[in-house]
């Protein structure tokens, strides 16, 4: 298991390491001029050509890509100087560069925006199992019955909406169009700050958020428990005198859960990655949304950023997944 | 079980998996009950322990243990009889076990839930008492393995401990031995008799294979397209067989130490669909014996249930009038040449 783990990890880290390799290419190779966006904020849009070779100068765009890639390795773990314009500016560890549309540090930005990215994700995902599972498990035992039918077309119909037009949509009707009271204030406040505003702030981002993706949680949770009420171990439970609620929730559930625990975990990955869709539309300042502004305004630094950071965030999900499905399914821990 | 009846609906009409079946079965006594897939065995097992969807299935008739009447009782009494009055034992352990959760852990559980008195660590007890009881080694150890952590064998011994860990007064065995290697079902079968020598329980053992029948049953009840076809003393039934059907079955066996004369005559066609039974005798497309009956009898009109040439010790159902004698004189030399020629 130790072992296994161990494995996994290294392939983890191979993979951080790739992606942060072709993110970097990316924006080496990717837009002309990659120092004009930092040049222009710093000059006030007056970056002339002699301003834009001191600028790409100083970035280091005029060195080897190999070389710069190491700088760029090193800055993340023991920090570097970093100039900028005239000014040189320490960037202690872990550095990703200063934003070229906001002259930050990015890794101090990202620090204050991951609490909003984090708060999103971990009420969303809460709200996909918190509906999705019961009203699945619900479903599936009531399997073929009216309202089973009426439960899976309708859940069909609402996940085939583009999940931004039914966010924005919701947010439109009840924020704008009806301005309901204690929903209307979306944003993020920290929670430290004010518990309450914190919570009114997030609940439309969450219930959008929670409600969308509970109906796909709803669709694995009764596929899988129909799939698990059909097993023979089911009938020996039965044949042993068990309660009804003891079969499907000890003997049913137990083995439906590895399943949506798998899909779980990569999904609730995504989520504290950044939800885009969700930070923009009901304006909270994370991740998802800073990533979004990055790319407009060519802000590679940040763009690099946020996406080894979903790399990372997502390959730690995978490897809590595996870990968690070896302690759900005893088959596994050996093996 | 009294006349009883197993109808389930399907999308194409009602199907009657078990169609007026009556047995009996006492204490310390084993009923074999054999058939092909579809004859209706398992269902009506299913049925004593009312394993049945009580929502879609249409169960009428009788079914009795000890003084209890099961047709009809409620889910929560129901509850209280299964696994504790009646047990059942399934085929395939290492399906029939919840692979997540340990061996004492589900064995625990179902003394647990028929003594709710009783501690967990009565339970643990209990648990490791059963399996050292059928043969587990180091059962204080083994009771917290998992069930894919045990042989073939020692799940299924597992399943009988299961089975048998509220003392039942009927044990209920669907095809016990049919999902294991060659060399585990005479272990299996040897320690079903020993067990219910000591706790005196009636057993149904539920199986396709004869030989598991010869070794193990005191009656023989054959099934056909959910009708007893064929009901007797274990014995008389084996060597005075007076249905064509049971022939079959018996020509169908291989004997690996006959002599290469003996035959293995497979029975044509294929078991009917319930949904469309042939009229008259359900076997009757597939016997070989029709044409000895006058009339088109077969075709027309479903045999009673009637005693044979013996007496009401063994009923068949078939109108060939002089059964026991075509078996003796037509089926008997093709099977077992070498018997026939020992008893001349």
């Amino acid at each position: 298991m130790f072992a296994y783990v161990v494995k996994r990890l290294i392939a983890g880290i191979v993979v951080v390491f790739m992606v942060s390799m072709a993110v970097f290419l990316l924006f080496w190779y990717g837009p002309n001029e990659p120092a004009r966006p930092l040049c222009d904020q710093q000059t006030s849009n007056h970056c002339d050509t002699a301003r834009l070779a001191r600028y790409t100068e100083n970035l280091g765009y005029n060195n080897p890509v190999l070389s710069e890639y190491g700088t760029f390795v090193k800055g993340i773990f023991v920090g570097r100087d970093m100039t900028i314009g005239t000014k040189t500016r320490p960037c202690p560890a872990p550095c990703f560069g200063y934003s070229y549309r906001t002259t930050v540090p990015v890794w101090g930005e990202m620090k204050t925006r991951l609490p909003a990215t984090f708060s999103v994700a971990i009420g969303g995902a809460s709200l996909y199992l918190l509906f999705g599972i019961p009203i699945g498990v619900a479903a599936a035992r009531r399997r073929g019955t009216v309202a089973d039918k009426a439960l899976v077309s309708s859940f069909l119909v609402l996940s085939s909406i583009p999940y931004y037009l039914f966010a924005l949509l919701t947010w439109l009707y009840l924020t704008v169009i009806f301005e309901i009271p204690f929903l209307s204030d979306t944003g993020y406040h920290p929670f430290t700050d004010n518990p309450a505003k914190w919570f009114s702030g997030l609940l439309l981002a969450w219930i959008v958020l929670g409600i969308f993706g509970c109906t796909q949680y709803t669709r694995y949770s009764r596929g899988a428990m129909i799939e698990a009420l059909s097993e023979d171990y089911i009938r020996t439970a039965k044949a042993k005198g068990l309660p009804a609620r003891t079969v499907v929730y000890k003997h049913g559930l137990r083995a439906a859960l590895v399943p949506i625990v798998t899909i779980f975990g990569i999904d609730f990955g995504v989520l504290l990655a950044g939800t885009i869709f969700t930070e923009r539309i009901f304006d909270i300042q994370g991740i998802g949304f800073w990533s979004l502004q990055a790319v407009t305004a060519k802000d590679l630094p940040v763009v690099e950023a946020t996406a080894l950071f979903s790399a990372v965030v997502l390959v730690v999900a995978n490897l809590l997944v595996d870990v968690i499905y070896s302690v759900l399914d005893p088959r596994v821990r050996l093996s | 079980m009294e006349d009883l009846t197993v109808r389930f609906p399907t999308e194409d009409g009602f199907i009657t998996a078990v169609h007026g079946l009556s047995y009996t079965v006492e204490l310390g006594k084993t009923l074999g009950i054999v058939g092909e897939s579809g004859s209706g065995k398992s269902v009506s097992s299913m049925a004593v322990l009312g394993l049945h969807d009580n929502k879609t299935a249409r169960i009428t008739g009788s079914i009795r243990v000890g003084g209890t009447e099961v047709v009809g009782l409620s889910e929560n009494r129901m509850r209280k009889l299964r696994g504790n009055q009646v047990a059942m034992i399934f085929q395939d352990a290492l399906a029939a076990l919840h692979p997540f959760y340990k061996i004492g852990g589900q064995l625990a559980e179902a003394y647990l839930v028929h003594h709710p008195s009783a501690s967990k660590r009565d339970a643990r007890r209990k648990a490791i008492e059963m399996l050292d009881r059928v043969g587990i080694p180091q059962p204080d150890r083994r009771v917290d393995d998992f069930p894919h952590q045990f042989s073939g064998g020692m799940r299924q011994r597992a399943m009988i401990a299961m089975g048998l860990i509220n003392d039942p007064s009927l044990l209920i065995a669907d095809e016990p031995t049919t999902a294991l290697d060659v060399t585990v079902p005479a272990q299996i079968l040897d320690l079903l008799q020993d067990l219910q020598r000591e706790f005196n329980s009636a057993v149904i053992i539920i199986t396709h294979d004869l030989g598991v029948i010869a070794e193990m049953a005191d009656d023989v009840l054959v099934m056909y397209a959910g009708r007893a076809v064929e009901y007797g003393l274990g014995k008389e039934l084996l060597t005075h067989p007076e249905m064509p059907y049971t022939w079959g079955l018996l020509s169908s066996v291989p004997d690996v130490t006959a002599s290469t004369d003996s035959r293995l005559i497979p029975i044509p066609g294929n078991p009917p669909s319930l949904l469309s039974l042939p009229a008259g005798c359900s076997f009757h497309p597939r016997c070989v014996h029709s044409d000895k009956v006058p009339g088109d009898l077969c075709a027309t009109t479903m045999p009673e249930l009637s005693p044979g040439t013996r007496g009401p010790s063994h009923l068949k159902r078939c109108h060939l009038a002089n059964a026991d004698a075509v078996y003796q004189a037509e089926v008997l030399p093709e099977i077992a040449p070498d018997l026939v020629e020992e008893t001349l």
